[in-house]
């Protein structure tokens, strides 16, 4: 008797953890869901913020967006690749080098978003972006302060995690035999890796580069003084401009904005789109794993 | 021409090596040059030198200031001044006349213009140990404080709060899925848990701020309506989903005979579940909660959303707080380069990084190294 009663508060205990997380998940999305589609019209998408930002679309903060991971992809997808294979192809497990590497990876996946900030402030705008000034435009201000190169980088750095992972864990999935026909074949370790294990994981450097997108475009500390604008009235015209970018927008319009309550259907349809961007990505993402593993047992 | 190639090879084999140490030169970067910007302040405590600013240490006069004038977006040509929002509004009423004689004419209105500082300072100025362990943080005015105890106990408090919520509500929906949940159950539930983890954390913050805010004043009455506990539940909704996937892992690592032999020692299902597989995985578990916390304790957009940002020291858990990383991202974007305000914001920011791998080096050194040991590298 006892003990069926204790049984049960456990399972009632457990069971209504996991329904309350799920409650809020259904929550988060019907509230965003419900008060970002009433308010999403296609000259939203497609213009810039007008009278003063109460009014008019968000066409600046979605290019500013995609501009800010396609140089971030640029930069952090051949990176994490060749770390991935040098981690999966060239150390062991247990090597120190490799045990090195890894615990530095893991380490970048632990630290605080807005320290990459300050990183970014400090390394490239400071010390790089100032050193450039100083010496090719005699001390102007060119590269030492915030644009979209600076931030684009700092976010490479955030998200190159990421895509070591998710490459690496592809490349896992390639089977040994694979490796040792192509050497037995005469193959050199180099050609094996560019010909036979590069392309069986195309699909994970893929899912890496989604998933480092998706986490890009919804990191805002990271941009808070690296290169995000509050108003830009033109699009980004080179590596030396500020951007517009969907989370900053979302942040300055809900606490800065003149008037907070007139545009929160302006926050709502912001935060639908910013949510819409990363869940797209992150179910192609899933979708692409699934292909992978699918392919992996076979 | 074979010879040729091989060199080819040896030099690209040996930059796959040297770009695949760019992250391990990434933390040493990051090491370097964030505790670089911050080198002026501990110069100037290794070097002491006689404070003029003496800070006043009644504790009955709430310690805040300064909250209405942060979160100016920074350089940017805009319309006007943005003016300080209805949200941070809330709590200025508390600006009690703490130490009227020397900010009566701080410059509290928020700045749009970007570069020129109200009164440049030289670097490092006045900046002793007993201002940085004062228990003000005031970083704007003709005296500034830059007392890091507030900005330390709100972290913490937010931290804890999120923590005390995320982690039962993790570690038992864990539980649930790897355990007692039904297959079908599990493989629509895991999923859904799991997408709370691609919420960007800007989102979250809004949602607090926009409907859990009032949602959770009219319920408990609250005075304010932005606050450390609203902060710390919106936090937590960040921090379940690492403590959950983390400790599931750990869970569907317990061998199977484990469980098969507690079920034939004639033990119930909830017996097993609780009493042999909940402690079996307790180091990753652990190692879990560890990552939980770090994530709450650097996660800024939600904190600088959600808290209402008053540097007050307090115990009370519905009062506003100023997390340090708050305070990083609301006031970076405005200081001068290289002034004391931005060494000590850097400071702030190696204390970020400091915990960060600290807390990172426990959990891969001891809690790892030990689950490996125990289940024979069965994760």
């Amino acid at each position: 008797m006892n003990k069926a009663w204790k049984g049960r508060a456990v399972a009632v205990a457990t069971g209504g953890s996991a329904f309350a997380t799920i409650g809020a998940v259904v929550w988060i999305l019907a509230t965003i869901g419900i008060g970002g589609w009433q308010n999403l019209t296609w000259e939203f998408l497609t213009q810039s913020p007008k009278q003063g930002m109460t009014e008019g679309g968000i066409f600046p903060a979605i290019v500013g967006t995609f501009l800010l991971v396609l140089l971030m992809s640029i930069a952090g997808v051949p990176i994490g690749t060749v770390t991935a294979i040098y981690l999966n192809e060239y150390v062991g497990r247990q090597s120190k080098v490799g045990r090195g590497i890894r615990f530095a990876v893991n380490t970048l996946s632990g630290i605080p978003a807005i320290v990459f900030g300050l990183f970014g402030l400090g390394f490239f705008i400071q010390f790089v972006g100032g050193g450039i000034d100083r010496i090719a435009n005699h001390g102007q201000l060119v590269w030492g302060q915030p644009n979209i190169l600076w931030a684009s980088l700092t976010m490479a750095f955030l998200t190159l995690p990421v895509m070591i992972v998710s490459v690496e864990e592809a490349m896992k999935n390639v089977p040994g035999e694979l490796r040792e026909a192509s050497l037995a074949l005469g193959a050199t370790r180099l050609e094996t890796i560019w010909k036979i294990v590069l392309p069986q994981s195309a699909s994970g450097i893929l899912t890496g580069a989604i998933l480092a997108i998706s986490r890009g475009a919804g990191e805002v500390a990271p941009i808070l003084f690296t290169g995000a604008a509050y108003f830009l009235p033109d699009l980004p015209d080179g590596l030396t401009s500020q951007f517009m970018h969907l989370g900053y927008h979302i942040y300055i319009m809900s606490t800065q904005s003149p008037d907070v309550d007139a545009t929160r259907p302006i926050q709502f349809a912001t935060t639908f789109v910013l949510l819409a961007l990363t869940f797209t990505l992150n179910f192609l993402a899933v979708l692409l794993r699934w292909h992978m593993r699918r392919r992996a047992i076979r | 021409m074979k010879k040729r190639i091989r060199i080819g090879e040896f030099l690209v084999e040996k930059s796959i090596a040297a770009i695949s140490f760019a992250s391990l030169a990434c933390i040493v970067l990051i090491f370097v040059f964030v505790f670089r910007e911050a080198a002026p302040i501990v110069d100037s405590l290794l070097a002491p030198r006689p404070t003029s600013a003496s800070t006043p240490t009644t504790d009955s006069v709430p310690g805040v200031g300064a909250s209405e004038s942060y979160g100016d977006p920074g350089p940017s040509e805009s319309y006007g001044d943005p003016g300080p929002s209805e949200s941070y509004g809330d709590d200025s009423s508390s600006r009690t006349g703490t130490d009227t004689a020397s900010t009566g004419s701080a410059p509290l209105a928020p700045r749009s213009a970007p570069p020129p500082p109200p009164a440049a300072r030289a670097p490092g100025a006045g900046v002793g140990l007993d201002n940085l362990a004062g228990t003000q943080w005031q970083p704007v005015g003709d005296h500034p404080k830059f007392g890091i105890l507030p900005l330390a106990a709100g972290s913490l408090k937010v931290a804890l709060l999120a923590i005390l919520i995320a982690a039962p509500m993790g570690i038992l929906s864990a539980l649930f899925t790897s355990t007692f949940a039904p297959r079908w159950a599990k493989e629509t539930m895991k999923p859904v848990i799991e997408l709370l983890a691609g919420i960007p954390s800007v989102v979250i913050g809004f949602l607090a701020l926009v409907s859990m805010a009032s949602l959770l004043q009219d319920i408990f009455g609250l005075e304010y309506r932005l606050n450390a506990l609203l902060g710390g539940i919106a936090m937590a909704l960040a921090v379940i989903p690492i403590i959950y996937t983390l400790s599931e892992d750990a869970l569907a690592a317990v061998p199977k005979s484990y469980v098969e032999g507690s079920l034939a020692l004639g033990a119930t299902r909830w017996e097993t579940n609780l009493k042999v597989v909940l402690p079996a995985a307790i180091p990753g578990i652990f190692a879990s909660v560890l990552l939980g916390v770090g994530r709450a304790f650097g996660e800024t957009m939600i904190v600088l959303m959600a808290t209402g940002n008053a540097a007050l020291l307090s115990w009370n858990a519905v009062e506003p707080v100023r997390t340090i990383s708050a305070s990083i991202g609301a006031e970076m974007a405005e200081v001068v380069f290289g002034e004391t305000h931005y060494t000590v914001l850097f400071l702030l920011g190696a204390l970020l990084f400091a915990f960060s791998f600290l807390l990172n080096a426990v959990t891969e050194l001891f809690v790892r190294d030990r689950l490996m040991k125990k289940f024979g590298g069965a994760t």
